[in-house]
This record gives C-alpha cells, structure tokens and sequence, in this order.
C-alpha cells in the first residue's frame, strides 16, 4: 500500500510535468483568445464542433455543444460557473458511441478528471476530443448567476490574479488544491495571469501540436509560472480547518451525522448532480428499498418514530460508500442542494482519506485503475481474519 | 434467562467456502450462535458495503462477511475485492466516528467447519462486550 501522504506531493509531480511543454502568448483576454482559436480550428476543419460554457441569455449559462461557427460569440468558456459537471455531459454525449467528428471540448480540471473517471466506469469515450482546459481558480456558487454577478466577477478575477481564494466561491473549490488540470491537450495560464490583457496557452501534448500547426502562434520553449500557483495551493491549504473542521471524527459519530442531514428531504439532487453517481437505475430509488408492512411495523416497534421519507440517512452514507473513491471534488452536490447541506466538503475531506489509502487521486490518469476495480495479492492483511 | 444480550448477528457468507462450512459445522454438531442470521451470497464481492450499513441502520449487532481465503476464490479474485471494499468502508466508518468494531471480514474454507464455529462464536463474544447497537432503537433515522 502507498503512503498515504504521497497523494498530494505525486500530483504535485504530474503537474509539474503536465506544464513544463511548448508555449505561446496571445495579447486578448482568454475568452477572446479562446474564440479566435477555436475560430480557425473550425475554418481550417480541425474540428466540427466546440463544447463549452455558453450564455444563452440574460442571467442564462449552460454548457453547449455548438457547430455554427457564428454562434461561438455565445461562449464564456472561463466564466467561474458551473451549471453541470462538464465531465458527466461529455459522458452522455460518447457514452453509445464515440464522437466521429474531431470536437474541441473546454473544461475545468475537475470536470476533467470526472470525464477520465467516467472512462475508467466504461461510460465515457476519449476518441476525437481535443480537450482544452485552464489553471482553475475555482467556482461561483451557481445562484450568483441571479444577480450580481458582475460584481463578484471583478472581485474574484482580482484574486485569480495573486493566486488568492475569493470568499463566494464553492466551498469544494476553497480547499481544492488540483486546480492544475491533468491531461489536458492545451492548457491556458489563468492563475496569476492579468486575464483582462493577455492569455498564456501551453501545449501539453502532440495531439494539441497537431491541432495547432498551420495556425498562426508561435511556440516558444519556457517553464510555467510557478510562483502564483504555490501561492493558490498555499491559501487553499489554509482553508481546510475552516471548510472541514465541522467533520472532526470525534464530534461526527451518528449524532453528528443524523444532525448534518437532518435537513435532507431526500430529492436525490446530489446524486444526480454528482458526475461520477452514474448509475441510470439508482439502488436508493429502487422499489426494493420500500419499507413493506412488516419493515414497517419492525422499525416502528423499535424506534416509536421513523422519519419519512425513509432512507435518508441510508442513502447519504450509502453513495459515501459508493462514490467516494472516485469523488473530484467539484461541488455539484452542495451545488445543487436545495437545503444547503455541506455534502461536498463531507465529500471531500472524505475522499481524500479513501483515496490517500492507496495513493489514488481521482481522475489524475485515465489509465490507472480505479482502487476497488483492482487489488494487490499482498496487502490489507490486518482486514480479513 | 431473558434478560441477558444475545447479539444479533448478520452474516454475508459466500456459497463456495463460508457457506459450506456453516453446513458441515451443522453435520458435525459443532456450536455456532443462535443468533447468526445467515445471508447466501454467491461470492464475498457480491457484498456491496451499502448491504452492510443497511444491516447496521436497522440495528444488527455485528455484520459478518465470509468468504474463501486468498488465494482460494472459487472466481479466482473476488475475495481480494472484497477485501480491498471492506477497507474501504472500514476507512469511511472511521472516518465519521462510526463504530466500525461491528463488523468483520473472516475467511473461511469449506471444510473448516471448526473454524466457521470459532469464528462466528468468538465474534459473538465480541460483540456481546460492545452490548446492543444503539441504532436499532433510535428515532427518526434511517
């Protein structure tokens, strides 16, 4: 078994060698940058297709698949929201058969790294995607798209810029400190970028070169700009007492835990949000998991009192069980919960701790195996006796 | 007589090995607790860990999985999955301050049925010193 402390340092080390490649600047913001490049990716018939973050109209965002070149005006691509995790639409649109046309695909690394775990669960496909992705500074939390958003945006690119961490962001992206994608063909320097003049793009692999030759940039050789993304890393690592302390394994036991979702109502948002619950027929709605008479008249005798619907507390801990290994941390499911429940910082202290058993990061490498999709013959030998 | 805890135990048993050692326990008269709810499952990985937790939130008290040793699968490598699963879970109830002394992966052959009855006698004592599950009887949860 890995040391359980090696989990943040090797994906320091992917990183690190995800972004020493070629480069080049381009004097526009990264929206705009973005645009122009996917533009002529379009012209020259590189792709057929580009799916991104696109506003669709006053205070409307959703991701898109778009093949009108004329309507790539409506992309946000770096806009800090997330409506669904991008990871989870790419898998329903590859999930019967591969894409045939080449598509540029624009996500966030956790969505990223949701997309390679859906591959390794066989329900996603990698074939003709060119995948373009950005140094994260995190999320707005998705109700900011209401109202004032362009407020919180000066105030949060502002941060972006240092490295810092802004105070509306997701809780999940407070602490996430894999905000350098990992696998990514092309990868814009937003941290610590001034993003409203200019844009950095590294090229991170072949595939992204090929895409990339006949335009009009010019590679130059050079490091990535470390200094900005230690600083974010470093203001993360500060938040997590703030963001997981409520979870301490003393003071969560059964109370704490009946106490933490004591405000669900069971609507399963969470689940169906989550990109890597991907069941179709969920084990929690299946009729089999109905109190029948007899259960019922069981639980009443022992209880005087059952909480309806029933199955709260069970499908809570239940999809722990079941998706913690592969949680990215993204934060749908606080997201989306309408009770403001902090389910994804519950998620994500613990997937960290699942996940550090055997040295795994979620998503980090669509080739490695999922831990319990595999084993060694030597190990665990303290578990079964 | 009445007043004394017998724990209620759930046993996941797997066809091949654990299963059949119940049985041959059985034929050889050898003792095993009278409590033990027996659950035929036909391999140690087809528990999935919510099977457990739904033993625990109704009040088991003490969740038993058996299957064949390693190495012995009868589908050559679903014991080490099992094994891999239950420390997962194991890991996950540690890491809520749940009380993960209530349940035990075991393995066990078919032809030990001494050692089915040890087992699952030795748990019992186990869990007869941790006393009932405090879940069976809980309001509200579930």
């Amino acid at each position: 078994m890995h040391n359980a402390r090696g989990t943040t340092h090797e994906a320091y080390c992917v990183e690190r060698e995800a972004l020493s490649m070629k480069q080049f600047q381009v004097p526009r913001p990264p929206d705009d940058a973005l645009r122009d490049m996917l533009a002529s990716l379009m012209d020259k018939g590189k792709v057929g297709g580009v799916f991104a973050l696109a506003q669709t109209g006053e205070n409307s965002y959703s991701y898109a698949l778009i093949t009108d070149k004329k309507l790539l005006d409506h992309i946000v691509p770096t806009l800090p929201l997330m409506p669904a995790n991008a990871g989870k639409m790419v898998s329903r649109l590859t999930m019967l058969e591969p894409v045939k046309t080449p598509i540029a695909v624009i996500m966030r690394p956790c969505e990223l790294r949701a997309l390679f775990e859906l591959v390794k669960l066989e329900q996603a496909r990698l074939d003709n995607l060119l995948f373009i992705s950005y140094t994260c500074g995190g999320v707005l939390e998705m109700k900011t798209a209401k109202d004032g958003l362009q407020l919180k945006l000066e105030e949060y690119w502002k941060q972006v810029k240092t490295g810092g961490v802004s105070e509306d962001m997701r809780d999940s992206c407070r602490v996430c400190e894999n905000f350098v994608p990992t696998g990514a063909d092309i990868t814009l320097t937003l941290v610590g970028n001034d993003n409203g003049k200019q844009t950095t793009v590294q090229v991170n692999s072949e595939k992204g070169e090929e895409f990339l030759a006949g335009l009009s940039y010019e590679l130059t050789e050079a490091g990535p700009e470390l200094e900005a993304l230690d600083s974010m890393r470093k203001k993360r690592a500060e938040q997590k007492p703030d963001v997981f302390g409520q979870f301490a394994a003393e003071e969560l036991g059964m109370a704490g835990l009946t106490a933490l979702f004591g405000r669900c109502i069971g609507c399963h948002a969470c689940g169906r949000a989550c990109p890597v619950c991907y069941c179709s027929s969920c084990h929690f709605e299946a009729a089999e998991n109905e109190f029948d008479p007899s259960t019922l008249e069981t639980e009443l005798t022992n209880r005087g009192a059952l909480r309806l619907p029933t199955g709260t507390l069970y499908y809570q801990i239940g999809r722990l069980f079941h998706v913690s290994i592969s949680c990215v941390g993204c934060g749908m499911c606080s997201d989306v919960c309408p009770v403001d429940i902090p389910v994804a910082s519950l998620f994500a202290k613990l997937a960290g701790s699942v996940q550090g058993m055997f040295g795994y990061v979620s998503g980090r490498d669509a080739e490695e195996k999922i831990p319990t999709s595999t084993f060694e013959m030597e190990e665990l030998e303290e578990i079964g006796a | 007589m009445a007043d004394k805890f017998e724990p209620n135990i759930v046993g996941f048993l797997c066809n091949w090995c654990s299963y059949a050692a119940a049985d041959l326990a059985g034929s050889n008269k050898l003792e095993v607790p009278a409590t033990l709810t027996t659950i035929r499952v036909m391999c140690s990985s087809r528990v999935d860990p919510v099977m457990l937790l739904s033993a625990y939130l109704r009040g088991a008290d003490g969740v038993l999985v058996a299957g064949c040793h390693p190495g012995d699968c009868h589908y050559q490598t679903g014991n080490y999955l099992a094994r891999r699963r239950f420390a997962l879970m194991h890991k996950i109830l540690e890491t809520f301050g749940l009380d993960s002394n209530r349940f035990r992966l075991s393995w066990i052959s078919a032809s030990e049925g001494k050692r089915f009855s040890e087992v699952t006698n030795e748990f019992a004592e186990h869990i007869t010193k941790l006393g009932p599950n405090p879940l069976r009887k809980m309001p509200f949860i579930e």
